[in-house]
């Protein structure tokens, strides 16, 4: 019969307006900014610098490689490196990047610098508030702007810090279980080094043999 | 009369006594022209505020059918926003092209608000509550109404654009397609009425037998006539499905594209209150005007009858809206002259049989037939003509 | 030629004092217009309301991707797929991909081929059901079908984010599979969508199917003929609306669509109902293979540990890697010298192709359904201007 679709389509109609005073799936607005939909886990923003411990500066886990800067698509990181080193979470002197800027109105969230980045220096964040109304350098991040702790960082992505962290502690172990291996052994040389320099010193009180007393 | 009833019946007449009492204050000279004026502002009043509520209320009702809110910032549940609405609308520029003809340009809004207010002068709004009671109601409303179709015309005309020349020519084409199922729709009732004054029209609809009113959309040439006249009134408030002259997504706003500002928020108002208008009419004429559904809801005041069945036909075209898609031009058109002006001369044919038969069952099934048979047989045809099919797909092997 | 000077070459029509011709109106649908699907342009020449010409402009979109691509790593030029053809960011990379693995011939572990289906057909379930809101929205149903398809892409955008982490521009393809693998509990919220998706297809088809203002605005409109069809190099839902049975996971086998059964819907009128009833249809096949690919997804890694992610530098040769999108046949042609960076890059967008006979398809309709028509071709700006 004529008009029949028609009506089919208004009782769909007429079936979302009722709903939506019941149903959720039928009213899906959430009213921003007083309401707020859950972050999702794996939700990528732009990148921030990761640091271990309270302080940021030495914390840094980034040793100014440049490897995110030449990899960066869109060309959006700026490096310098510093002229001194300052010892990393490992123990070991780095150098660290004096300057690092991220230029956010370039990059395109893309997260490259992440994947290339061998030290877990550089992570996705997931602030999006970062409209400024000043054309000329608040969307210019700096190193201080971009720094932000590990125990943000296990908030914000809690499974790919975890993970992250388990694997620096396996590193940090298996390189204090080579330094511990290295030092019994440097011990075990230094300890038959000055046996063999001193004799005298390591003789045991023992009579010299062919000595009649 | 029992206290009850007293006071209901005040409660029902408060507007015009209140009327009577404001005048009495002035000489007998002046009186006649101080009830005009003073009628006259009440109707821009309650039609202008009924025009901000409907904004409102299609945008909230479109949005749940959207699964949305709508809004609802400005004010509680959003009801300040057609002030927001009048207040953008008033600041902004007034951006007339250089080529337009601007007197033209100027008229049209103002023709346009002005003849769709002039057809509220002959709708009974609630018992003794008609602004003029003329002997020939029904004809000067229509009469009025197609002024309308020619502020349109100015608009698109004067524009000197082609998308509001575009727009212009579909309005004109439809509009005028449209009339003629309009008017004839509504003969029916002038017929069975037996006089072209709305007042009588709707005291003939105001009587009971038992609990059931004599509204003539209870009976098979009502009801039909009734669809006709709604469908022909929202061809003629191009409203969606029939809002092609201003095809949004195609001609951008079709003959108001060149409009900015008060006007464009004028032209609006004058659809707005043509539909109101158009509504009023199918309510006086098909459903009893102020009278109540049942004989026992009596003691509720006429005019709030009145203004709920307006609320429910607004409802009803904006549920339409939220559902349809629009009908291409020439489609319009065969909607119009092949299937609409069939039925309504066949619908004159029903309704000379009903008033010649006797009353009783016999007239029931014999009008109702001649009303249902060629519906389906006129819709079929418009079907079969256009081949339009459910089809069935095949798969690739 | 600038496009401007093209732009206004092409506005010179035959002289007004030919008889007949002088009452032609021409408009020009310009690019900024509530229908054209991003930044498009139609000079239209008009008898009264019938389309006497038709040309379309563009370029208004045109960022020098495959320049770009040039100067970039052939990693780098991964997220810029994604800004390709923006409603369907997965598919583009997982085009890219398949061209890059072919030129380096790199091998594809079978958990990555799953994931990557997966990805691609929810890809195509959003892209399908955003198509018949625009559709819908340009035929003027206020929008109310477009709310509906949008409510549920974006059930799909949230698994898209759970998954890479970025709504839209997913950035998940990489050379020799997946950048990053399932996170816990997604698989069970996939399949949760996807039964849910049939429901909604119902719904929306009950809303549109039998229509009457639909069938009439849609049947015999635009109608492309087979032969026309093969001869421009249509492809995608298209060419199949067409009668044209032309499938690439069919034909090419590429990926792992031949474990699947599913079938590939044909139209024979090729009109735009022929064109919006096969992307409906094609959307209840994707949820087919949906299904049986969560169901049989094995364990394993996610990508070819060979493949560099620094330093990747594919021998020198040349490759061509096509997937059936959700538009059509998208296609990737990599020339590599031996450098990190394609000495040429060359993206066969399926928008512009099935574009090129838009005028082919228009002659002799309304206005009103030049809006209609090219609805129903599916184009993104992205993809048509690279």
């Amino acid at each position: 019969m004529v008009g029949e679709g028609i009506l089919k389509g208004l009782a769909e109609t007429a079936r979302n307006f009722f709903g939506s005073y019941v149903s959720k799936d039928r009213l899906t607005t959430v009213q921003y900014p007083e309401q707020r939909e859950p972050q999702i886990e794996a939700t990528r923003d732009f990148p921030f610098l990761v640091y271990d411990g309270a302080d940021w500066q030495q914390g840094m886990r980034c040793v100014a490689c440049q490897i995110c800067e030449k990899e960066c698509p869109p060309k959006c990181i700026f490096i310098e490196k510093s002229k001194d080193k300052k010892p990393d979470a490992f123990g070991k002197m780095q150098i660290y990047p004096a300057t690092f800027n991220i230029d956010i109105s370039v990059c395109m969230s893309c997260q490259i610098c992440v994947e290339v980045c061998p030290f877990d220096a550089i992570k996705m964040d997931v602030e999006y508030h970062q409209s400024s109304d000043d054309r000329f350098g608040a969307l210019l991040l700096n190193k201080q702007r971009l720094s932000k702790s590990n125990e943000y960082y296990n908030a914000i992505h809690p499974t790919e810090a975890s993970a992250v962290d388990a694997q620096r502690a396996e590193e940090l172990a298996k390189l204090e279980a080579k330094a511990k291996a290295a030092a019994e052994v440097k011990a075990a040389a230094e300890a038959k080094a000055a046996a063999d320099a001193n004799p005298a010193l390591n003789a045991s009180p023992q009579q010299p043999a062919g000595d009649p007393q | 009369m029992t206290h009850l009833a007293l006071m209901t019946q005040h409660l029902d007449q408060i507007f015009v006594l209140t009327s009577h009492w404001l005048l009495s204050y002035l000489p007998i000279a002046l009186q006649p022209l101080c009830s005009a004026i003073l009628s006259v502002a009440a109707i821009i009043i309650a039609f202008a505020t009924l025009f901000a509520l409907t904004t409102l209320l299609e945008r909230k009702g479109l949005g749940r059918m959207q699964n949305r809110y709508g809004p609802n910032r400005v004010g509680p549940c959003g009801l300040f926003q057609p002030l927001a609405d009048g207040v953008k609308s008033l600041t902004k520029e007034d951006i007339v092209p250089i080529r337009a003809d601007r007197a033209v340009h100027f008229m049209a809004p103002v023709l346009l608000v002005a003849a769709s207010f002039m057809g509220y002068a002959v709708l009974p709004i609630g018992r003794n509550m008609v602004m003029v009671d003329m002997n020939a109601g029904v004809l000067f409303f229509f009469a009025i109404g197609s002024l309308m179709e020619l502020a349109v015309f100015m608009a698109g005309w004067s524009s000197r654009s082609k998308y509001s020349l575009l727009g212009a020519m579909r309005a004109i084409a439809q509009m005028i397609s449209y009339e003629v199922p309009l008017v004839l729709a509504s003969v029916v009732v002038l017929m069975q009425a037996g006089s072209l004054s709305t007042v009588a029209i709707v005291n003939m609809q105001a009587t009971y037998s038992g609990i059931w009113p004599h509204w003539f959309v209870f009976t098979p040439w009502g009801f039909a006539g009734f669809a006709l006249f709604m469908i022909a009134a929202t061809a003629e408030s191009n409203r969606s499905p029939f809002d092609l002259p201003e095809g949004e997504s195609e001609i951008i706003a079709g003959y108001y594209t060149e409009y900015s500002g008060f006007k464009f928020a004028l032209f609006f108002l004058g659809e707005y209150i043509g539909m109101f208008a158009t509504s009023g009419m199918a309510i006086t004429l098909f459903l009893g005007g102020w009278s109540a559904p049942f004989s026992f809801l009596t003691w509720i005041p006429s005019y709030f009858w009145f203004f709920a069945k307006l609320l429910t036909i607004i409802s009803v075209f904006i549920w339409i809206r939220g559902t349809l898609p629009r009908l291409r031009m020439d489609q319009l058109m065969n909607l119009a002259w092949q299937f609409m002006l069939p039925m309504t001369l066949l619908n004159l044919l029903t309704t000379g049989i009903w008033h010649f038969m006797l009353p009783g069952f016999l007239r029931w099934i014999v009008c109702s037939t001649m009303v249902i048979v060629p519906c389906i047989l006129l819709g079929s045809g418009l079907k079969y003509k256009k081949k339009f099919q459910i089809r069935t797909y095949h798969f690739s092997q | 030629m600038s496009t401007a000077t093209l732009a206004a070459a092409s506005l010179n029509l035959e002289p007004a004092n030919e008889s007949g011709m002088d009452q032609l109106l021409e408009i020009a649908m310009g690019p900024q217009h509530p229908s054209t699907h991003g930044v498009f342009r139609m000079n239209v020449v008009l008898d009264g309301e019938r389309v006497v010409r038709l040309k379309p402009v563009f370029g208004y979109l045109h960022r020098n991707h495959e320049k770009i691509a040039e100067n970039e790593t052939y990693l780098g030029s991964m997220p810029y797929t994604d800004r390709l053809d923006y409603m369907c960011p997965l598919t583009n990379n997982w085009a890219y991909a398949l061209a890059v693995e072919k030129l380096a011939g790199i091998q594809v572990p079978e958990r990555a081929e799953y994931l990557r289906v997966i990805t691609g057909e929810l890809t195509r379930l959003q892209n399908h059901t955003c198509l018949i809101g625009f559709l819908m929205q340009d035929m003027g149903a206020s929008g109310t079908p477009l709310m509906y398809a949008f409510r549920q892409r974006e059930i799909i955008l949230d698994l898209f984010e759970a998954l890479t982490g970025a709504r839209m521009m997913c950035n998940y393809m990489r050379f020799g599979g997946c950048r990053v693998d399932l996170p816990a509990g997604w698989l069970d919220q996939a399949k949760k969508v996807v039964a849910g998706f049939p429901r909604f297809l119902d719904e929306y088809e009950s809303l549109l199917v039998s229509n009457e203002i639909l069938m009439d605005r849609t049947q015999d409109v635009g109608v492309l003929s087979k032969e026309l069809a093969i001869s421009a190099g249509i492809s995608g839902p298209m060419a199949r609306a067409s009668g044209v049975d032309y499938d690439i996971r069919k034909v090419d086998h590429y990926s792992i669509y031949d474990r699947f059964a599913f079938r590939v819907p044909l139209g024979s009128h090729g009109d735009v109902y022929d064109r919006f009833m096969i992307r409906l249809l094609e959307m209840r096949e994707s949820v087919n293979i949906l299904q049986q690919a969560m169901r049989d997804i094995p364990e394993g890694p996610i990508v070819d540990p060979k493949t560099k992610i620094r330093g990747f530098r594919p021998k020198p040769g040349e490759a061509y890697g096509r997937i059936e999108g959700p538009k059509g046949e998208l296609g990737f042609y990599l020339v590599s010298d031996g450098s990190p960076n394609p000495y040429r890059y060359r993206v066969r967008p399926p928008s512009l192709i099935n574009l090129t006979i838009l005028e082919d398809l228009c002659l002799g309709r309304n206005v009103a359904d030049i809006v209609v028509i090219l609805g129903s071709i599916d184009i993104v700006m992205g993809e048509v201007d690279r």
